[in-house]
């Protein structure tokens, strides 16, 4: 039964809260690192040089006017989608129905404009799709909420099942309004009248996007943190026998969250529909209604947080393209260094919690 | 005095959470085969952080530990039970789903044969006395039964050190004693016990030993025949404390609430309150006597709007003599009502207050609808919370704190700050001090009373019969959901509320109440059994 002792080589202690800097500096560390591996793993995996890869990986995002624009514009729908999930999030209601909440707010607006073109004026039918996508989206958000509220259903599970009848509903109305018939495609929307085309601001097209986004974000975050609603979805969201206690109406703050969550989605679907692609597919929404449930959660429900989140993400996407082009490579190789990114950047976080001591050499006994 | 040689010693232990945040300063500390060591502290002072080092769940910064005189090294709790040291934690560290014997064999290394496992779990009861079935489920036992597994968990585990973190917290006086004929039995079978308490009528009955730590220091160790309650507290506090209530007579009492024919039943369909008719006068305090689940909950929840009501009413009296029914209100009505009443509930963290939030938001919680528009008022609560920390010495680095970090004692500090901020008429407390230290606790205590000065009718929800009998005015005894006899707090006998708690009395004849609580018959109390 003789065991040696042996102190250990290190041991794991809790830290106190660092300072914004060192946790900063941590992160910096871990992107830096995550950049290295990435590097490492290109240069074996596929030989060609990792400077050149992420060159190109820039060069995707950034490399032209017309690039960069589409990439701000993208991450202005990653961050909206995920700014809108975050309300629920707060609330520990898991509204993973964002894609079908985005995809029901683009129908909206796709089925405004292909049924009111030339009926009324475009500024009529942009006001239209508007009030429409932010309707459906709340009623997507709306019905799960109302389960939940009522009977106790599983969040998770009916908004999961939220995206499957969206979907659905998009492929069955492209089929009554496909164009030409038998395409099974509904092509661009009043592409010669452009009625229902939402506005370009700053004569921009992709400025609207930006703009929504980011005013979107801003209210977000003033509403979570500075508003009584913030709060009781705070207090709802940590503890529901406090919620009761103090007299918080449950029920009626997971309707009314839900609603915003559901509303806000349904916006992005609207700019999806309306501002950029101006048709619709079941997958217009491109996953990124479950993106942003990841987005939302590395920013730890902090808006301004999930800017650079978004941006990290969309930077990713953007360059895959431009590697596969340009060398030949799988675009899931850039999924891969997506992943190993995501990673440390998340794994970081065990350092800012934790610090590691070592074995003091002069302990006397080793 | 011969001694055998230590179980566990620890020397010079030193643990510290971040920058110059001492858990543990120095301590040693002894621990002997086939006695029982109580570990004594305030909260805060590094009880439960110096058996956790034993324990294998942190590494100590500095300082030795020998078993049985052999330096070792402790990096988990494995290592911890392989060295023969188990620890009872105070929240149950149980599976739920899982059955008793599939718990203690949980996380065991080797071919899995259940039962083989229940043989030698039915061995262990039968030789130390606990009653468990192997095959219940977690879910459905009571929190004493979950505590017997967790014992028989870490005996099955072959340890013959044993630490008990506050395991009498959560139970009744009767699982009391029961857990304490079991740790003599042990005790006999030569293991070292180590019990944490904060209950000094506990260590003087239960332990050989007292060992005493203050803010993370070792202060000393006594022989519990050769010391008193007192010394134990004055070494615990580092000065003198008095030790008593004050117990003034009311002023001017008026009634306050009359509960009338009060019927509640559960989300289980069980009727948890029977026809409960009360009265509750201003400027006393009311204790509640009864055992644990007998309805105490459901009677302050009902006065709170929390509770459903079958039936019956409660009425508050303004002091201009409005009546206002409270039945069917919910704690907002009741505030727009203008009763002022603040409830300190049984659960702190779970309910009174939210955990993860600071203490500024946490004052918030009764006040965010104050003030028009659609923002909250941020800098009152985090002014009243400046306040309140300063007046009611709340030791905590700061006002940003989540208030989950703080102690025991001063998460109930800021919970009942908050609460009696309101300036209540009402003010209910259910079990306000439990697993509060001394000083604590009759900080808490005073200010009650101070509460109860001010013209406040108290309700105080208690399980020390002692300190109830010493604090309430008038003893309501509740029993099996009944008002089983309402006693004079000054004249009562504490084996007299005992038997009130534990069986129903034929009628209320026995009763004797203060003169202020005879004064203008009611009609609804006499048709009340």
């Amino acid at each position: 039964m003789e065991k040696k002792i042996r102190v250990p080589l290190f041991h794991l202690a809790k830290r106190e809260e660092l300072s914004k800097k060192k946790k900063f500096i941590i992160r910096i560390i871990a992107i830096v690192a995550a950049l290295l591996l990435c590097a490492l793993l290109t240069a074996l995996a596929t030989g060609i040089n990792p400077l050149e890869v992420y060159g190109s990986l820039v060069g995707g995002a950034f490399g032209s006017v017309r690039k960069t624009w589409i990439t701000l514009q993208d991450l202005s729908i990653l961050l909206l989608i995920s700014v809108a999930l975050t309300p629920a999030f707060t609330m520990k209601f898991w509204n993973i129905g964002g894609e079908g909440q985005v995809l029901v707010g683009g129908l909206a607006t796709a089925a405004c404009m292909i049924l009111l073109e030339n009926k009324i004026p475009s500024v009529l039918i942009m006001l239209v799709s508007f009030i429409a996508a932010v309707l459906a989206g709340a009623l997507w958000g709306l019905i799960p909420a109302v389960c939940k509220a009522k009977w106790n259903t599983n969040e998770t599970l009916m908004t999961l099942m939220m995206n499957y009848i969206a979907t659905q509903l998009v492929s069955f109305f492209v089929i009554i309004w496909e164009v030409p018939k038998g395409s099974g495609k509904i092509g661009i929307i009043n592409q010669n009248s452009h009625d229902g085309w939402m506005v370009q601001l700053f004569g921009s097209k992709y400025m609207l996007c930006i703009v929504v986004s980011a005013v979107v974000t801003v209210f977000m975050y003033i509403y979570l943190n500075y508003s009584k609603h913030g709060y009781e979805i705070q207090v709802v969201g940590q503890s529901i026998n406090t919620a009761k206690y103090v007299g918080i109406n449950i029920s009626k703050v997971i309707i009314r969250t839900m609603l915003l969550s559901g509303a806000l989605c349904g916006l992005a679907g609207m700019l999806l529909v309306g501002s950029i692609n101006h048709t619709i597919t079941t997958t217009i929404a491109g996953g990124q209604g479950f993106t942003a449930v990841m987005v939302s959660w590395m920013a730890k429900f902090n808006p301004f947080t999930m800017i650079p989140c978004a941006f990290l993400i969309v930077f990713m996407n953007r360059g895959a393209g431009e590697i596969a082009t340009n060398f030949g490579l799988n675009p899931s190789f850039a999924d891969i260094m997506t992943g190993i990114i995501l990673f440390f950047i998340i794994g970081c976080e065990f350092f800012i919690n934790y610090s590691i001591k070592f074995r003091k050499m002069s302990g006397g006994r080793s | 005095m011969e001694k055998p040689q230590a179980a566990v010693s620890m020397r010079n232990i030193v643990k510290t959470f971040g920058k110059g945040v001492y858990a543990n300063r120095d301590v040693d500390l002894d621990i002997y085969h086939g006695e029982i060591l109580s570990l004594l502290g305030e909260n805060g002072s590094g009880k439960t952080t110096l058996m956790n080092m034993l324990s294998g769940i942190y590494y100590p910064d500095e300082g030795e530990i020998f078993i049985n005189s052999k330096p070792v090294s402790i990096n988990s709790p494995k290592d911890a039970y392989e060295l023969g040291i188990g620890m009872v934690h105070q929240h149950f560290k149980l599976v739920d789903v899982l059955t008793a014997a599939e718990n203690i064999v949980l996380g065991l290394d080797g071919a899995l044969d259940l039962n083989k496992a229940k043989e030698k779990i039915r061995e262990i009861c039968a030789r130390y006395g606990f009653e468990v079935d192997p095959d219940k489920k977690i879910y459905s036992m009571s929190v004493s039964e979950k505590q017997t597994v967790e014992i028989v968990k870490v005996l099955y585990r072959g340890a013959d050190i044993l630490i008990l973190d506050e395991p009498t917290a959560v139970l009744t006086p009767q699982e009391t004693k029961k857990l304490f004929e079991i740790m003599r039995n042990m005790k006999k079978d030569g293991k070292a016990l180590v019990i944490i308490t904060h209950k000094l009528a506990e260590v003087m009955e239960i332990s050989d030993r007292v060992a005493i730590l203050r803010q993370g220091k070792y202060v000393g160790t006594l022989i519990t025949k050769n010391t008193s309650p007192k010394e134990m507290t004055d070494m615990m506090v580092g000065r003198k404390v008095e030790l008593g209530i004050e117990r003034p007579e009311p002023i001017d009492p008026k009634l306050r609430l009359r509960i009338s024919n009060l019927s509640v039943t559960d989300a289980e369909g069980i009727q948890k309150l029977k026809n409960i008719n009360l009265d509750i006068y201003s400027g006393e305090i009311l204790g509640i006597a009864g055992i644990s689940g007998c309805g105490q909950k459901e009677l302050l929840e009902s006065v709170a709007g929390l509770q459903k009501v079958d039936s019956g009413s409660i009425i508050y009296y303004d002091d201009d003599g409005t009546e206002k029914e409270l039945v069917g209100m919910d704690p907002v009505k009741i505030k727009e009502l203008g009763v002022a009443l603040s409830f300190v509930p049984e659960d702190r963290l779970g309910m009174g207050l939210v955990g993860d939030m600071d203490l500024s938001d946490n004052m918030m919680l009764r006040s965010f609808r104050d003030g028009k528009g659609v923002f909250t008022d941020r800098k009152s609560p985090h002014e009243r919370a400046e306040k309140i920390v300063k007046q009611l010495h709340v030791d905590t680095p700061g006002i940003e704190t989540p208030v989950r970090k703080l102690s025991g004692g001063n998460i109930q500090k800021v919970l009942v700050g908050r609460e009696l901020y309101l300036r209540p008429s009402v003010l209910m407390t259910a079990y306000v001090v439990r697993g509060l230290d001394i000083n604590s606790s009759y900080t808490i205590y005073d200010l009650i009373v101070f509460q109860k000065l001010s013209g406040t009718a108290v309700i105080f929800v208690g399980e020390d019969l002692d300190v109830l009998l010493q604090i309430s005015d008038r003893v309501c005894v509740l029993c099996d959901g009944q008002v089983n006899g309402i006693l004079d707090g000054r004249k009562a006998e504490k084996s007299e509320v005992g038997l009130l708690m534990t069986s129903l009395a034929e009628n209320h004849e026995s009763v004797s109440e203060p003169a202020y609580a005879k004064t203008g018959s009611d009609p609804e109390k006499e048709g009340g059994n």
